[in-house]
């Protein structure tokens, strides 16, 4: 198979009561061409499954291929080069810009990492990289502190697309960013991705910000994936009740001013509960504690305590990992 | 930092006395050892057997030694060596410890260890005893010194470095370096290494000067430089038995010492202070208004809560200023609102709008050097600015909650979260410890964190962001704030998470009739909270508009940029987002006329030179610009270069 494809991938810290299993069992495929977007809340895994994939975490069960080659397990340098057609851009551009190396020389050295080119073709490739970007020639002088945040996470992206990547990672890309600069940002890597024909996992908690960027969003809940399924279907006709509150919770403009009406459903355990301890993941549905359609709710529904969901979604067409999910119609129960 | 600021900051630490004694020191100290073994070599080496052990004398300033030399030639000559060797052996000691510090951020977790175990276990050994340690193996004399007493600074260095090359290797560019597939030496020396070079170089120039002690200490133990050749040490050595004969041919040398010594230590000191400045500008701090304090003051009453028709807070021309050298700057001009109570009214603005910088000028939190002052700022009905400093503490403890970005910024790590909201009622409120504790397993309660009485005696760190951004406003709740200032409460937090903040704010508001200021730079946020919406850009208020009109009714530019360029839920996924060209102005310069018309598709001739002022609009709030969108129903040209309008 073509794309990333990451197969029952397992990412655990530590050892003993400690322990701390941040990805737990997840079966993702990235196909060519596409972007997958990722969402959950903070803690849920998200970044440990980025960093898993360029090699900066440890896998401890579980494979990543990318077109069918493996990336992890594995050490040595074929894969190490092989993982060089994964690229990572990181959230805070203040932080992965070597601050005492001017815009260009950052992009350069990438560009030597990757074959031995003369001084001439370097600069030649940095100027369309910054192009690529729509950052101006002169840019490639600076140092980063003389970039304005937008400027500087085109720079990091510049820098990760001069290793020639197959596959881009972009981990809360827009985050650290003011509204009015992401729309930006966000124009740029979607026409990018679409011109290069880049695969992309794209990491955000802000679920309409992964809705306009990805195709296939799959929803991350305490290591696990509970949800994976096309943009539109996932955002339109959500099944996962946890999904349903991710949907149901992204602020809008449409709602503005009604401030009488409550935000939230008052009683809702996932407003009540707190978010699911990673070091001791509930037993059976990692989400029932806090979920309006689960245990805590419906008497009968036992089940959720004890069996574990995830087993049987892989079957399922629209893959959801939850016994009493809505229909595929957007009927309420 | 500009390489003109730097320069301003190495003139300015030559201005300080330490700065400007090194200096001159240095550069005194450098020529006499280029000069003096040049010009008196003849003077010291002459020897004069009718002279011996001469004391202080016309032709002799410094009396002569054991041989007839002449002392004070032969202590000006010794500079050269004396510095040579200390700066060859700070050399040596640099270059090892820096090589020592850095490997455990190449090496691998294990052998790293063992090198960070080494380097602590040898830092443990006094300096001194290692070189004399070290001289003994090398041999004595001058080589054997060098290498004596620089590999016995080195794990000095090695020790600080060690911590700084870990938190440079840990940082994202190294990250983004490996996996590009840099390769470790080239990290090593391209990444880790410059950006540890700056604080190591100050240490190296105040190690100088120890290594100037400690040659001399070898010296004059006879383990250093072995006659004929002679340093400051040597002659100390040689001075020393006829100290009660001439005693200037021992204190000369020791002199020199210290006055070479002193003058790399001070010249360390500067530069460090020069490292320091960058990040921290220098202010001219200006005079606060006159006649605000001129004013005659009013007495003080209890803040009332929601007292019938008046607003909570009265905001009247509140201006923040900043001093500079080219004068103040005002990143906060002219702003004026009211907030009634039970009503949430929201404010944003991209990053350096001057939102924050507003709340901070209610809640009188300008940072040093700032100023901040209004023709009106009440908080329920009391004048603020006219109250003694204490009184005003009272009013603002009492009357005022604050919620921040951080909820770490406002709990203190080392202390329960409990004893922490216990004591907002202990000090405000005059409440007894136990009562106080009881209020605050309440409040938790209130803020849904379960189990409260637990969670109370649990520490900030215990805490999920969310549960500690909700016992934060627990906090603000112990007392009846008549007003909440929430600083991007939820910037950071999941959209679950975020909700359950908002919620919480919203029923503060609600039950307590308390009124809310929610500032953000995320339209969306405020628009699901608020009735109103204020809008600032470039320090000022440029529209004032019920959150409702937001999609449909907002008559300045900037809003409906600002309201297009936030994706939600139903946006066009075929359609790039709309952008606001250009970038935000800075408040040192800010451009004539409207600030907003450089990025403005509407902007004319007229916008550029006149300011236009905040003018009731037809959606029932305030709006400054010429070219207002004037009804709902008018097309007006969108906003942004992506050329999308406002949705729906």
């Amino acid at each position: 198979m073509s794309g990333l494809e990451l197969c029952g991938l397992r990412v655990r810290f530590g050892v003993g009561r400690k322990a701390l299993c941040a990805v737990d069992g997840v079966d993702l495929h990235v196909p060519t061409g596409t972007v997958v977007g990722l969402v959950g809340e903070s803690g849920s895994g998200k970044t440990t499954l980025a960093k898993a994939v360029v090699g900066l975490a440890p896998v401890s069960d579980g494979r990543i291929l990318l077109d069918g080659q493996v990336l992890a397990p594995g050490r040595g340098r074929s894969v190490i080069r092989r993982r060089r057609s994964v690229q990572l851009v990181f959230q805070d551009p203040y932080s992965s810009l070597n601050p005492r190396m001017r815009v260009g020389e950052s992009i350069a050295e990438a560009i030597r990492a990757a074959d031995a080119s003369s001084r001439s073709e370097q600069a030649a490739e940095v100027r369309r990289l910054l192009e690529l970007v729509s950052l101006e020639p002169d840019h490639a002088l600076l140092l980063p502190r003389r970039l304005s945040g937008g400027q500087r996470q085109r720079a990091a992206l510049a820098r990760a697309l001069a290793a020639r990547p197959s596959l881009l990672i972009a981990d809360e890309m827009t985050s650290a960013l003011d509204v009015s600069v992401q729309g930006t940002v966000l124009n740029l890597v979607r026409d990018i991705q679409r011109r290069l024909g880049l695969s992309m996992l794209f990491i955000s908690h802000n679920l309409a910000v992964v809705r306009y960027m990805a195709d296939v969003i799959a929803v991350m809940y305490c290591g696990q994936l509970v949800e994976i399924a096309p943009t539109e279907e996932l955002t339109y006709q959500p099944r996962h009740p946890y999904t349903r509150e991710l949907v149901a919770s992204v602020p809008g403009l449409r709602s503005a001013g009604a401030d009488a009406q409550a935000l939230a459903d008052a009683g809702s355990p996932l407003f009540e509960a707190e978010p699911a301890d990673p070091h001791h993941p509930p037993d059976g549905c990692r989400f029932h504690p806090r979920c309006p359609i689960g245990p805590v709710r419906h008497a009968g529904r036992d089940m959720c305590r004890q069996a574990d969901p995830m087993t049987a979604a892989a079957d399922r067409p629209h893959k959801v990992a939850c016994f009493f999910a809505e229909p595929s119609s957007h009927e309420s129960r | 930092m500009t390489p003109d600021r730097q320069r301003s900051a190495w003139a300015g630490a030559l201005r300080t006395p330490t700065g400007a004694a090194a200096a001159v020191l240095l550069v005194l100290v450098a020529l006499v050892a280029i000069v003096a073994p040049v010009a008196l070599h003849g003077a010291a080496s002459r020897v004069d057997v009718a002279a011996v052990n001469k004391g202080v004398s016309a032709s002799h300033w410094l009396g002569t030694d054991g041989l007839g030399r002449d002392v004070l030639a032969r202590t000006l000559v010794a500079t050269r060596l004396s510095l040579e060797l200390a700066l060859l052996a700070t050399a040596i000691g640099t270059v090892t410890g820096v090589a020592l510090g850095a490997l455990p951020t190449v090496l691998g977790r294990n052998a790293g260890r063992l090198v960070s175990g080494l380097i602590n276990l040898l830092v443990a050994f006094p300096g001194l005893l290692l070189a004399i340690f070290l001289v003994v193996i090398f041999g004595v004399g001058e080589r054997g010194a060098v290498l004596a007493i620089g590999l016995a600074s080195a794990p000095s260095f090695a020790r600080f470095t060690e911590p700084l090359a870990a938190s440079v290797a840990h940082s994202d560019y190294v990250a983004a370096a490996r996996l590009l597939g840099v390769r470790r030496h080239r990290i090593t020396t391209r990444h880790v290494l410059p950006n540890v070079a700056e604080p190591l170089l100050i240490l190296a120039t105040i190690a100088v000067g120890s290594a100037l002690l400690a040659f001399a200490g070898l010296s004059f133990l006879g383990f250093g430089v072995q006659p004929p050749a002679y340093d400051w040490g040597q002659m100390l050595n040689s001075g020393l038995p006829d100290i009660y004969i001439n005693p200037a041919a021992a204190l000369a040398p020791g002199i020199a010492v210290v006055i070479a010594g002193v003058a790399f230590n001070f010249f360390g000191e500067a530069a460090a202070s020069v490292a320091g400045v960058r990040v921290e500008q220098k202010w001219i701090v200006p005079h606060r208004r006159a006649d605000l304090t001129a004013r005659d003051g009013q007495p003080a009453g209890t803040p009332d809560v929601g007292a019938a028709g008046a607003p909570v807070l009265r905001v009247d021309g509140l201006t923040v200023a900043f001093p500079s050298p080219a004068g103040p700057v005002t990143p906060v001009t002219d702003v004026s609102f009211d907030l009634d109570a039970g009503q949430i009214t929201g404010l944003v603005g991209e990053s350096g709008s001057g939102k924050s910088l507003t709340a901070a000028g209610i809640g009188g939190l300008v940072p040093h050097p700032g100023t901040a002052w209004a023709r009106r700022l009440e908080l329920a009905g009391i004048e603020l600015q006219q109250l003694p400093e204490a009184r005003r503490k009272a009013v603002l403890g009492t009357g005022l909650a604050t919620v921040f970005q951080d909820p770490m910024s406002a709990l203190n790590p080392a202390l329960r979260v409990g004893g922490q909201l216990a004591e907002v009622g202990e000090v405000h409120y005059g409440m007894t410890r136990r009562a106080a504790l009881k209020r605050a397993v309440e409040r938790l309660h209130a803020v849904r964190i379960s189990a409260p009485e637990r969670r109370a005696r649990q520490y900030p760190q215990e805490f999920s962001g969310g549960m500690r951004q909700r016992a934060v406003i627990g906090m603000g709740l112990m007392g009846e704030p008549a007003l909440i200032l929430a600083d991007e409460p939820t910037t950071g937090l999941d959209v679950a998470v975020q909700r359950q903040v908002l919620d919480l704010l919203r029923q503060a508001c609600t039950d307590r009739r308390a009124a809310v200021l929610l500032i953000s730079h995320d339209i969306s946020v405020v628009a699901t909270l608020a009735r109103r919406v204020l809008v600032m850009y470039g320090g000022r208020i440029v529209e004032d508009l019920p959150a409702r009109s937001l999609l449909a009714g907002a008559a300045h530019p900037y809003t409906r940029a600002l309201v297009a360029s936030v994706p939600d839920m139903a946006a066009d996924r075929g359609q790039p987002l709309a952008t606001i060209p250009g970038r935000p102005p800075d408040p040192a310069a800010p451009p004539s006329g409207c600030a907003f018309h450089p990025r403005c598709p509407l902007a004319d001739a007229r916008c550029g030179t006149e300011r236009p002022s905040l003018e009731p609009s037809p959606s029932g709030g305030r709006v400054a610009c010429w070219h207002p969108r004037l009804s709902a129903g008018h097309k007006a040209p969108a906003a942004g270069s992506a050329g999308k309008g406002v949705p729906g």
